[in-house]
């Protein structure tokens, strides 16, 4: 079973929440198996708070037009095709942008001399690293690539035909409401989406429960620093009949291991108390599924 | 007039509470850009009224002329996104999925393709609640913020600070380091940094950072919740030194910080003197950066 | 010697334009000949993306020596102008560009 862990806004606590449960869902043993992998493409923290030892690393790539100047007419139709401004006639050259091609293949396909071959290009890097109780997974873009969504598909790919189905594969996904976080949250069983009591906490889980709602996606909330703010994001999801998983508390004390890059559910029983709700809550979710 | 955007790569910094303040602090003098449009947070604290709004397109869709179209296939044949579907010969585009790359519009042989500019959200303007205007949007739901988004916010909020005689716009500025972040940074006098002392905001600061030192602008950091790991706010302040960033204030860890955003105040015009003294002197400090003459 | 400067409009007075990407105009000089040229780029603000190389490609076909600008270009369009042989002096984004030309022969820009 796969959940995406999200939110609309940065920040909520979305790395705080994936980590602890991976950790606390191993050591319960509701699932034959527990995967952790970090979405998070473009800024991937959750391996700041897991020790680990590599196990595998494999090169993403994505295919981008390569150039080949003695085919190349000059004719300058790819110039002319290409909306993402990522390939330029420059007199008689022509220059690629790797980190703006969408890998569309219109130039490459369209060109008619056969110059602008599709070649495979480093976008990122996939990690899978061994813990002592669960399997950790980490995606990340090179720096200055632009396209997310390519990573995510390939990661979210490798996963289904890797591990066994009845594993649980916990994605701590982009922050936001666009393509990078829809990529993950398609791609999982159920989503659950990470807030904060407060006014922002609110405005940006709304943007991220229409976005699931326009994908059809099944979703519930977890409220992270409870305790903070006001009632209106609980309000919020009983009058829009989604499920509260659980209450993680606001304490300093959370906030300052998480500056130093620790897991939190042991050291503040409050903390593990409602972390073992969501547990339970997904234990009770693939029973369900199993038994449809 | 100048231009100041305030980022912080990481989320959940305190960026928009903070960039609100100043705009409260400096208040007729400034017209506010919320760039932020993933977390567009701002009209939470300062009462927009949205007194104006336009459509907002960016980038393309590809749309099927069902009279011209014959069926070939060969659309869905070449795309590479799966947005074309095929309902029982009925040929479609799922928007959502489409990229814009038109690459079906030019293979079409009938010519029943067309590429059309893609509705992505509203642009407000808005009166304050600091006697000034704000630029503003909100996308639709799966909608990506872009370089042009950002652009149009802050060329609308230029032009209201030309008409008005404001001396300085206030950028809220995209989040990342991809396409948005860099068009934010784009003709902006001075960059605010906000940060907090985590393994992450230390990270994404110095990213973001990278950025900053291409386009050559200057930039000051404010620490927020410094307390919470003061090795780490150790670690940002030789960083900033290292780097000529100037270090504009240190703000400890307090929850009074939330509780005037959930009562829809800014953190200046709540009941806390010490931080508002903090942030009072660390716009002043910003203003002496902005307005300061590089003469040689 | 072809100075080509960002501008917001389309004469000496008006103000320079100190991104580069998104530049209105590009306001070409030569100062042999005391001729200038205005290329109109206000159609960029389409593009949702990649405004910085399509900006720099319009430069490379007008080919100048010289690029008064405000912040510099960012990475992408800095890869285009790689291409062209020419010399990049900013902070010039707060100056009209008649302003802008007179620190340049003065040496005042930085160069990029």
């Amino acid at each position: 079973m796969k959940i995406a862990i999200a939110s609309g806004k940065g920040g909520t606590g979305k790395t705080t929440l994936s980590t602890n449960l991976a950790d606390l869902c191993a050591e319960r043993k509701d699932f034959p198996g527990i995967i952790l992998a970090d979405m998070d493409v473009e800024e991937p923290n959750s391996g700041l708070f897991i020790q680990r030892e590599v196990q595998k690393e494999i090169i993403r790539n994505k295919m981008i037009p390569q150039w080949d100047k003695d085919l190349c007419s000059n004719c300058g139709v790819c110039d002319s095709i290409c909306r993402f401004n990522s390939l330029l006639k420059l007199g008689k050259t022509i220059l690629v942008m790797p980190e703006l091609c969408h890998s569309c293949y219109a130039c490459s396909e369209l060109c008619p001399e056969n110059a602008l071959p599709m070649q495979m290009q480093k976008m990122g890097r996939q990690t899978i690293f061994n813990t002592d109780s669960f399997i950790f997974i980490e995606s990340r873009l090179d720096v200055g690539q632009e396209q997310a969504v390519p990573l995510i598909a390939q990661s979210i790919e490798y996963i289904d035909s890797k591990y066994p189905k009845d594993f649980l594969v916990l994605l701590d996904s982009p922050p936001g409401s666009s393509c990078p976080v829809i990529e993950a949250a398609k791609n999982s069983d159920f989503v659950i989406l990470v807030t904060e009591p407060t006014p922002f906490g609110l405005h940006d889980l709304k943007m991220a429960v229409n976005t699931m709602r326009e994908i059809k996606k099944d979703f519930a909330v977890v409220i992270n620093r409870f305790g903070i703010g006001n009632d209106a994001v609980i309000r919020y999801c009983s009058d829009e009949k989604i499920d509260i998983i659980a209450k993680l508390p606001d304490k300093r004390e959370i906030a300052e291991l998480y500056s130093k890059g620790k897991l939190v559910h042991r050291d503040v029983p409050e903390f593990g108390k409602e972390l073992k709700k969501v547990a339970k809550y997904l234990k009770r979710l693939s029973d369900r599924r199993n038994n449809q | 007039m100048k231009e100041v955007v305030v980022i912080s790569g990481k989320g959940g910094t305190g960026k928009t509470s903070i960039t609100a303040s100043f705009a409260v602090i400096g208040r007729d003098n400034i017209v506010v850009g919320d760039c932020d449009v993933d977390a567009d947070d701002m009209h939470l604290l300062l009462e927009p009224d949205y007194k104006s709004t336009e459509d907002f397109y960016s980038g393309y869709t590809a749309v099927i002329d069902q009279e011209k179209c014959t069926a070939c296939g060969k659309c869905m044949d070449v795309c590479r996104f799966k947005a074309v579907d095929n309902k029982i010969g009925k040929f479609e585009i799922n928007s959502a999925d489409c990229e814009g790359c038109g690459y079906c519009c030019v293979i079409c042989p009938e010519k029943a393709i067309t590429m059309q500019d893609a509705y992505v959200g509203e642009v407000f303007i808005s009166g304050i609640k600091t006697g000034t205007e704000m630029v503003h949007a909100r996308l639709k739901a799966g909608a990506d913020n872009s370089g042009k988004l950002v652009a149009r916010v802050k060329k609308i909020a230029g032009e209201i600070a030309k008409k008005d005689g404001k001396d300085l716009i206030l950028i809220d500025g995209s989040p990342g380091i991809g396409c948005p972040v860099i068009s934010s940074l784009s003709g902006a006098d001075f960059v605010i940094l906000v940060t907090e002392p985590t393994p992450s905001g230390i990270h994404d600061l110095k990213r973001v950072f990278e950025l900053i030192q291409k386009f050559k602008i200057r930039s000051g950091l404010i620490i927020n919740k410094h307390d919470l790991n003061l090795e780490l706010s150790a670690e940002l302040k030789d960083f900033a030194k290292n780097e000529g960033i100037k270090v504009l204030a240190e703000i400890p860890y307090e929850p009074d910080f939330t509780k005037a955003m959930t009562e829809g105040f800014t953190v200046v015009e709540y009941n806390n003197k010490t931080l508002k003294k903090i942030l009072t002197e660390a716009w002043a400090e910003a203003e002496k950066e902005i307005y300061k003459e590089v003469i040689k | 010697m072809r100075i080509a400067f960002t501008t917001k409009g389309k004469d000496w007075d008006s103000q320079m334009d100190p991104r580069f990407g998104r530049t209105d105009y590009i306001f070409l000089y030569d100062d042999e000949s005391e001729e200038t040229l205005i290329e109109d780029n206000t159609a960029i603000q389409n593009a949702a993306h990649g405004a910085g190389p399509q900006t720099a490609k319009k430069l490379f076909d007008l080919s100048p020596d010289i690029l008064i600008t405000g912040n510099g270009p960012g990475g992408n369009a800095a890869e285009v102008l790689k291409k062209s042989e020419l010399k990049i002096y900013i902070g010039a984004g707060n100056m009209t560009v008649k302003e802008a030309y007179s620190a340049f022969k003065e040496g005042r820009l930085d160069a990029n």
